[in-house]
């Protein structure tokens, strides 16, 4: 299992997946930090 | 991935603690989540991006796998994440990633 | 339902304008950015995957969007769907028409009000042929080889007709303006022309009551530095139309922007202020070809070569046509949740419960309506599909169904997408012809139209948008109806 705490974590996020304010949410949760968070969208 | 995407990545990756960093993928589905797990391990597989041919090496996890929910506040992970995990294909997703690991490995 | 001294506002029709322009997916933006990173041929490569206008037009979810074939009928063909053209297919139908290249540029030259145009002195007969019929008696400004060249480099942005002699190109109005630069010019014209069409088409259907009103829903940004963005494209596409319209606005909401003008019309008409208000929109250049590469490497024809504009009129009660449920509406606020399932929670379940009505009393949802073959090739799956799944999900949350019961509320709920990627275009709005005519003349009650807008996109918030509209079988029509049988 990996931990995340502590860990630098780029959210690569899609907008008809999960988003990467989700992402952000869940890991900053977990203890990482966030240095990089973008949603696509390819329609 | 968009090539800008691509750019701000590689950036990223090289200006800082590469061994504490962790990509994180919140993709829709099986194809995508190969996509971009591929161009983060191995470059840009159309060769059109600044990650042609450049292997990034990031661990590369997606949101809905077992080990990363682990990590995550129930609540937190409920509420952002919610139904979206019955309405993915997340074994597909988790396939993906496991075919990336393993060709790794390989 | 209705609410004393309030007008209640209906749908009366919806009509699109579909144009296949092969030639301009070369200035759509990911093909322009990446032709000119590409060092093997790649423009060649994507010209020499363009399908015929013939072609898109048998294309069986333009035949959809034109409203000869229902949603539904995609899901009896194979897919993908380009391998399965409809025999003796129409340009044209009740949702709208299709017409060809040569025949948009002419109406491009029809609306170059300020004169930026330049074709090419030695233009293919067809070109010759529509502009003739169709440029209005515009007057058409050629120059040779060698000027064009000179444009070219100095910022002009050609267009094609198959071959790489540009047949045109339109000229940029500003030397340092990076919001009159040619290419914006030319995604700016080709909304503007694209919506009117649809307009004039709609006008031609009915002609009954005077315009009051024109709400633009457009993706696109008019302005000079001075104002990028500012707007108010709808106007610029009402004066391409005969007669006068009073006056226009521009509605934006990215991708949504088409149900808030609906909101906002049907709200002016509810008040009383307006009694005819049409939405318009044009179609979105740089989405054309999008997703090439997904396309290249499945060895489909460029699917993203079509730009799409709408009409929709909206006027006072006629006794006829579908109502539009103001109370029953929604528009996404702050606070409420950007993720997918927050969003349809809000957009969809919230207006219903509201009015003690479950997700399963809707007859059909229009979500966002973009075409699966031209999504999954590049990876970014079945939007649709995805949108009735996380619908299915919440009505199983609510106990409204169970979860094993899940795709039989997507199947019965929901379609097949058929709409090109034309952002604004595809969110719910191609099922209105069809919502149209099965709220009056088939057996729908109800339909629910749902619109998500990427706001994240633009750099300024990290918050997505949204609006939902229901629409409804007009109560005059049941009672007659109800006459009528017994």
């Amino acid at each position: 299992m990996i931990d995340l705490k502590d860990k630098l974590v780029l959210c690569l996020g899609e907008r008809d997946g999960i988003a990467a304010p989700a992402l952000q949410a869940c890991v900053e949760s977990a203890g990482a930090e966030v240095i990089y968070a973008e949603t696509q969208c390819f329609v | 991935m968009d090539l800008e995407e691509q750019g701000n990545i590689a950036r990223l990756v090289a200006s800082g603690q590469h061994d504490r960093m962790v990509a994180m993928l919140g993709t829709p589905n099986p194809a995508s989540t190969r996509m971009v797990a591929m161009t983060l391990r191995d470059g840009d597989p159309s060769y059109a991006g600044p990650l042609a041919g450049i292997p990034l090496g990031l661990p590369v996890y997606h949101i809905l796998e077992d080990q990363v929910r682990e990590n995550i506040d129930p609540d937190v992970y409920e509420y952002e994440v919610g139904p979206m995990e019955f309405v993915l294909d997340r074994d597909g997703i988790i396939n993906a990633l496991q075919f990336i690991r393993e060709a790794k490995a390989a | 339902m209705s609410v004393e001294g309030v007008v209640q506002p209906v749908v009366r029709s919806a009509v699109f304008s579909m144009v296949h322009v092969p030639g301009i997916v070369l200035s759509g933006s990911k093909p322009r950015r990446e032709i000119v990173h590409s060092k093997n041929g790649l423009r060649q490569q994507i010209v020499s995957n363009f399908r015929s206008f013939a072609d898109a037009v048998a294309y069986p979810p333009h035949q959809v969007m034109l409203g000869n074939l229902p949603p539904e009928a995609l899901s009896q063909i194979e897919r993908p769907w380009h391998l399965h053209p409809m025999p003796n297919a129409l340009p044209e139908g009740p949702g709208g028409r299709f017409i060809d290249e040569a025949t948009f540029y002419a109406w491009m030259a029809r609306g170059d009000c300020a004169r930026l145009l330049r074709f090419n002195g030695n233009l293919p007969p067809a070109m010759e042929t529509a502009l003739a019929a169709h440029a209005n008696g515009a007057k058409i400004q050629k120059i040779d080889k060698t000027a064009m060249a000179d444009a070219i480099v100095n910022g002009a942005e050609p267009f094609f007709m198959g071959d790489t002699n540009p047949v045109g190109v339109l000229l940029p109005a500003h030397d340092e303006d990076e919001s009159l630069m040619a290419p914006v010019l030319l995604e700016n014209a080709a909304a503007k022309v694209t919506g009117a069409i649809a307009l004039l088409d709609l006008l031609k259907k009915y002609n009954d009551l005077p315009v009051d009103h024109l709400l633009g829903c457009g993706e696109e940004a008019v302005g000079d530095r001075y104002q990028r963005g500012g707007g108010n494209l709808a106007k610029a596409i009402g004066e391409m139309a005969p007669g006068s319209i009073a006056g226009g606005t521009d509605v934006k909401s990215f991708c949504a922007g088409g149900i808030h003008a609906m909101l906002f019309g049907a709200a002016l008409i509810a008040s009383g202020m307006h009694r005819r208000v049409v939405v318009v929109a044009g179609g979105s250049l740089p989405k054309l070809g999008m997703k090439f590469r997904g396309h290249l490497q499945s060895g489909y024809p460029i699917l993203e070569d079509v730009l799409v504009g709408v009409a929709i009129d909206l006027t006072a009660d006629d006794g006829i046509s579908p109502i539009l449920r103001l109370d029953c509406s929604s528009f996404h606020r702050l606070g409420q949740g950007s993720a997918a399932h927050q969003m349809t929670d809000a957009l969809s379940a919230g207006p219903l419960y509201a009015h003690h009505l479950r997700l399963s009393d809707v007859d059909r949802y229009a979500v966002e309506l973009h075409n699966p073959d031209i999504t999954e090739p590049a990876g970014s799956g079945n939007v649709p599909f995805n949108n009735y799944q996380i619908l299915a999900a919440i009505a199983a949350k609510k106990g409204e169904i169970k979860r094993e019961q899940m795709p039989e509320f997507v199947a019965s709920h929901g379609m097949p997408g058929f709409s090109p990627t034309q952002g604004h275009i595809a969110s719910a709005l191609p099922y209105l012809p069809h919502a149209i005519a099965g709220l009056t003349t088939g057996t729908m009650k109800r339909v629910q139209f749902v619109a998500k807008a990427s706001l994240f996109l633009g750099r300024m918030t990290g918050a997505s948008d949204g609006a939902s509209l229901l629409i409804e079988r007009n109560p005059s029509l049941i009672s007659h109806q109800q006459k009528k049988g017994g």
